[in-house]
């Protein structure tokens, strides 16, 4: 039996909320304060990797360099995952207040939203509500201002290290890390780079308390979650969950009665099998995900979503390191011969050795997460990858 | 200081210490690529990983700095498969057609293969999947994208060294590739083809273009008199590509294995690295005087040498409203080929279009020099074909000729002798050296005032080197220079020379003469040079040169037997007019970007 | 006479001649000039004193700042797996038999350019598209012949 929720709608982020009258009362409390309640609450990172926010707030807030910096990382591009561009579109003000409230917790007047190319049409409205907004936190007293900057198509600049390159006007390569954005991020100075939903939840711990928050979800997954739903379920779009469901709960309340596998946590995520459904828990404790929840049934070839993806890694990757760039190409060439029987069934040994090795020696989080779809698809759907 | 352990061994370092150098400490090697002594840390390649306790992943040892208490291991099961997978990864995008390939048995990645992925192969082949072609159209050298592994080197040494960024990173993904502006061809982009790539490219991505066989053939030619010079930088360098250690003077065998090849004459640059200073010497004290007792506000302050065909090229481009501030000299190299087919071409009896003009040179841009449509001054190509100290010794080797045990000889007259003011022309601050001692000399009569001769504050590695000669004494031709300050400044690395050229640009240069030399270390540290190149490399080059120097009888220019001779019977005096039409030269505006 | 020197030199002195100024004018020369030319980026390299590689270099990092030809409505089919499961072939067929090109490829008029992309971000909307920056979401063949009508209108 597993130690799992039921799935339970939450309305926390598109919860309609007075902004001002929260933003008051961030006003009158100190970093400390706030960094306290979000440490408290649990929440970590809505992006996927899920550091905890209190934490990566309070390296920030220690940093001595006067100049600091919050951005919002708003470069969604993981497959499957859309969350972020209907939370900017239903409640920007919230994303624009919890990075104001990041700003008082980590001693930063000047915040960057760095928003993916592929939602430039939002851009003119998130613009005219970001004016509203700077002239209601100048009335509550905040010297805090926020700045767009936009991407061109590069799904590794959602890599936070590669973002800053990017805003910096590189090439969005991966940094080397140490040091990491606390003490050296965008413009080499002290960041803290949070997630789009992130940053809403944070407004919203300060909003409703922190034990609120802390209530929902599990001992590893605290709170709620945006999930984005798509696929083959009769229902796909944008839902707000407690966290702790298993993918049969999961599958229950999405699936269309013949769901073979989720994808949980996109391209860079894992492939849960029917026969794991129930034995698997979303959330750090089973299979993490920044939202992306893909369904597939029956009538869909394993093998042509292993090589959808394959094919978007090799296209995506910086390529600036060996494993990354030659190791994605060496995965989706050898799964073609195997597929086409030029090579042996076997290879496909030799290319999770590759994955492992992806894994471990990989300079950023995509070269070492591409091994996990490779793996777990592989694994459980072998015949359909050979056959 | 930190503590770690590495393989368990306790080691102490200094904060800000990588792995990789902690390692080295403990003479553990980690085997590295893309990391270079000259560059900026990228961790790209991954070769160097290691395993570090506690981390969820391996580390790249050169980008990782120490912290206390770490415990590193270098040499783990997890650490060796990763390193044959990385290493089996890069073969695998590598055209490896090795024992065809240029740099055999000098490539990086050859040597990796050879330690961590031998026997069958595991990956694919995928240079099939791209679409590669070679870029011959430089005549310095060549880029095959096909053996590139993107370690960046080149990036990194284009834009950290030489302040040009010809090269960058395009593309991502599987795209990835190393390509010049919009992937033109390297002859028509802004690149000095200094070769500094060439000298840091661990496999045969970028190497020079190779005029071997051109030589060969005309060697062979019975028609034909083949003469050779050879650059004062290669004696003190072609030593480490047959087997020496850096800093080994290799003049006299080098000399004997170039008459054992088969060149009919065998002459020295630093007979018209003599001669230059002669030249350039000249030409800045006419503009000094024109400048200061006349007020001609025409002449251009400060002069720049003109030695190097990289800083040439980059001044061409890149600050072409200063042209008129360069000397006019041509290069040694181009003064020699203007006088072969001439001077030398009279003297021997020889008609000069049977003479084969071959130089070996510390260089790859003089390939491109040689080829400059204006250097035709002898009505013939001055210089025939351009070989690279590497090349010379390839030669050698192809010739059969057991170098170590050669005999040393002395080159031959007319265009051979040579002082210790030419032999430093090599070393950045050499011919600002040698053009000091033999201006000073012009102007006051007497040595300059150092010991030695040894002009020390123009010496050494620094970036960019200054200097202030007070002039006190003149001749009575020169007394408009009595007690003036003459300011020089030395660059080398076009970076350097770079923050030189901002500052005349701004108008805040308080130079009247200016050295500059396009590679790191001067023409020692030249993109023909042995490969690998480091500082401690460069610096034993350096102090090889100085060494020659010290043991020259003659180390002022205009000592020299063979410059006073042709100027008694061939080019009358400095900067004549018999002079400027073979010596001298002029210079191109090219685009900037 | 249109000068894309104008263009560049006006851009840099709303977004500023830094580094960090360079990619919101390459995305400003896109919007107004459908794709990077060698001499816009030759004299983006001019106002910012970089060099042309390094201009190219980082353009040609992002997908949406091509340097080849480009037409005045640059569709990108969203090929990722969601909108590859509901029916993208069916979308690229058609819009590859109104425009009469292939992927890659530009109308001779240079209205349209048709090429590929990776997710934008409408799974739950698949197969979409965009056209310059707007999404169409949900698309049927229909809907894209009268999407297309549309703008071979404009």
């Amino acid at each position: 039996m597993t130690n799992n929720k039921e799935l339970t709608k939450v309305d926390l982020i598109f919860e309609k909320v007075e902004a001002k009258q929260v933003l008051k009362k961030a006003f009158e409390m100190t970093s400390e304060e706030i960094i306290r309640q979000v440490l408290e609450s649990g929440l970590k990172g809505r992006g996927g990797a899920g550091f905890p926010t209190g934490l990566k707030w309070k390296y920030t807030a220690a940093e001595k360099d006067p100049e600091k910096y919050i951005v919002c990382n708003a470069d969604e591009g993981e497959p499957g995952t859309f969350k972020d561009r209907e939370i900017l579109d239903r409640v920007a003000y919230k994303v624009y207040g919890g990075m104001v409230i990041a700003a008082s917790a980590i001693g930063a007047k000047k915040g960057i939203v760095y928003l993916r190319g592929e939602y430039r049409f939002l851009l003119p409205k998130l613009l005219l509500e970001l004016e509203q907004f700077h002239k209601m936190i100048k009335e509550i007293g905040y010297d805090f201002r926020i700045n767009y900057c936009l991407g061109s198509g590069a799904y590794i600049c959602g890599e936070e290290s590669a973002l800053f390159e990017s805003i910096q006007g590189e090439r969005g390569e991966p940094r080397n890390k140490p040091p990491y954005p606390t003490s050296s991020g965008v413009f080499f100075k002290p960041t803290s780079i949070n997630n789009v939903e992130t940053l809403v939840t944070a407004m919203m711990i300060v909003h409703h308390g922190p034990e609120t928050y802390n209530r929902l979800g599990t001992k590893d997954s605290r709170g709620s979650k945006v999930f984005s739903v798509s696929g083959d379920t009769p229902t796909p779009g944008i839902f707000e969950l407690e966290l702790g469901m298993t993918v049969q709960q999961f599958v229950n309340e999405f699936g269309d009665g013949d769901t073979k596998a989720v994808q949980v946590g996109g391209a860079s995520g894992f492939c849960v099998p029917r026969k794991k459904f129930a034995s698997t828990i979303i959330g750090f404790e089973g299979v993490p995900t920044g939202g992306s929840m893909k369904l597939f049934n029956s009538s869909r070839s394993m093998y042509n979503v292993l090589h959808n993806y394959l094919e978007f890694f090799e296209e995506e990757s910086c390529g600036q390191c060996t494993p990354c760039r030659v190791g994605c190409q060496q995965l989706l060439k050898g799964v073609e011969k195997v597929k086409k029987g030029e090579m042996k069934s076997t290879y496909l040994n030799e290319l999770i050795k590759l994955a492992d090795t992806m894994k471990i020696a990989s300079k950023c989080g995509l070269g070492q997460s591409v091994g996990n779809a490779f793996r777990s698809i592989v694994e459980n759907f072998r015949e359909e990858i050979i056959y | 200081m930190i503590n770690l352990y590495i393989n368990d061994q306790k080691v102490s370092v200094e904060p800000g210490t990588t792995v990789l150098a902690a390692a080295k400490e403990l003479n553990i090697t980690i085997p590295t690529l893309c990391n270079h002594p000259d560059l900026c840390v990228a961790g790209n390649c991954r070769v160097c990983v290691v395993e570090q306790e506690g981390a969820r992943t391996l580390i790249a040892s050169c980008a990782t700095p120490v912290t206390e208490g770490m415990k590193i291991h270098t040499n783990t099961l997890k650490v060796r498969n990763a390193r044959k997978h990385i290493v089996e990864l890069l073969l695998s995008e590598h055209r490896s057609d090795c024992t065809k390939c240029y740099k055999n048995q000098k490539c990086e990645l050859q040597s990796l293969a050879n330690e961590f992925a031998f026997g069958d192969t595991i990956f694919l082949d995928l240079v099939p999947y791209h679409n590669y072609t070679i870029d011959r159209s430089s005549p310095s050298f060549m880029k095959d994208d096909s053996k590139c592994i993107r370690c960046q080197r080149c990036v990194r040494t284009c834009t950290e060294l030489q302040h040009i960024s010809a090269i960058a990173v395009a593309n991502k993904g599987l795209h990835q590739k190393i390509s010049s502006f919009h992937d033109r061809p390297m002859s028509h982009v802004v690149c000095t083809n200094c070769g500094q790539c060439v000298n840091r490219c661990p496999t045969g991505a970028l190497v020079e273009k190779t005029y071997i066989d051109q030589v060969w053939d005309a060697i062979y030619d019975p028609e034909k008199h083949v003469v050779v010079q050879t650059a004062p930088a290669v004696r003190v360098a072609l030593g480490e590509d047959l087997g020496y250690d850096p800093g080994e003077r290799v003049t006299g065998k080098m000399v004997t294995a170039l008459r054992q090849i088969g060149f009919d004459s065998v002459l020295d640059t630093d007979f018209s690295a003599d001669l230059t200073i002669m030249e350039e010497g000249t030409e800045l004290l006419t503009r000094l005087k024109k400048a200061l007792a006349d007020g001609d506000k025409k002449i251009r302050i400060p002069m720049f040498t003109s030695c190097s065909p990289g800083w040439i090229k980059f001044i061409e481009h890149k600050y072409p409203e200063f042209l008129p501030n360069l000397s006019t000299c041509k290069s040694p190299q181009q003064m020699f080929g203007a006088l072969a087919k001439t001077y030398f071409a009279q003297k021997k009896k020889i008609d000069p279009s049977k003479i084969v003009s071959v130089s070996v040179m510390p260089c790859t841009a003089k390939k491109y020099e040689a080829d400059r449509p204006e250097m035709r001054s002898s009505g013939y190509k001055d210089i025939d074909f351009v070989l690279t100290t590497r090349e010379l010794a390839v030669m050698i080797k192809q010739a059969g000729i057991d170098f170590r045990n050669l005999e040393s000889s002395n080159y031959d007259s007319i265009m051979g002798d040579s002082t210790g003011a030419a032999v430093i022309f090599g070393a950045t601050g050499g011919v600002m050296e040698a053009a000091l001692r033999t201006a000073y000399e012009i102007v006051t009569g007497r040595e300059v005032p150092f010991k030695n001769l040894n002009i020390t504050p123009v010496r050494g590695m620094e970036g960019v080197k200054e200097a202030t000669l007070k002039i006190e004494g003149c001749l009575p031709d020169w007394k408009f220079l009595e007690g003036a300050e003459l300011k020089v400044a030395i660059a080398h690395g076009l970076v350097n020379a770079n923050k030189i050229m901002r500052n005349v640009r701004k108008g805040t240069s308080p130079y009247h003469f200016v050295e500059i030399m396009a590679c790191p270390g001067g023409c020692i540290g030249g993109g023909g040079q042995p490969i690998p190149t480091s500082m401690d490399i460069r610096k034993k080059r350096i102090e090889a040169i100085y060494s020659e120097d010290e043991h020259m009888i003659l180390r002022k220019s205009h000592e020299n037997p063979d410059v006073i001779a042709i100027y008694k019977e061939f080019l009358g005096k400095p900067n004549s007019h018999a002079a400027h039409e073979l010596l001298h030269t002029h210079y191109t505006e090219r685009e900037s970007y | 006479m249109y000068q894309v020197g104008n263009l560049v030199k006006e851009l840099s002195d709303k977004h500023g001649r830094e580094r960090a100024s360079l990619m919101p004018i390459l995305q400003g020369i896109v919007e107004r000039h459908n794709y990077l030319t060698d001499e816009a980026m030759v004299e983006v390299a001019k106002e910012l004193d970089i060099s042309a590689a390094e201009v190219y270099g980082t353009a040609s990092f992002y997908t949406f700042l091509d340097t080849s030809v480009r037409g005045k409505y640059v569709i990108r089919v969203c090929k990722t797996i969601t909108c590859s499961m509901k029916g993208k072939n069916d979308i690229l067929h058609i819009l590859e038999d109104m425009l009469k090109i292939k992927v890659g490829e530009t109308t001779s008029d240079r209205q349209f350019s048709l090429l590929e992309t990776n997710c934008i971000g409408w799974c739950h909307k698949a197969p979409a598209i965009l056209i310059n920056e707007m999404p169409y979401t949900e698309l049927t063949p229909e809907k894209v012949v009268e999407i297309i009508k549309d703008y071979m209108k404009k």
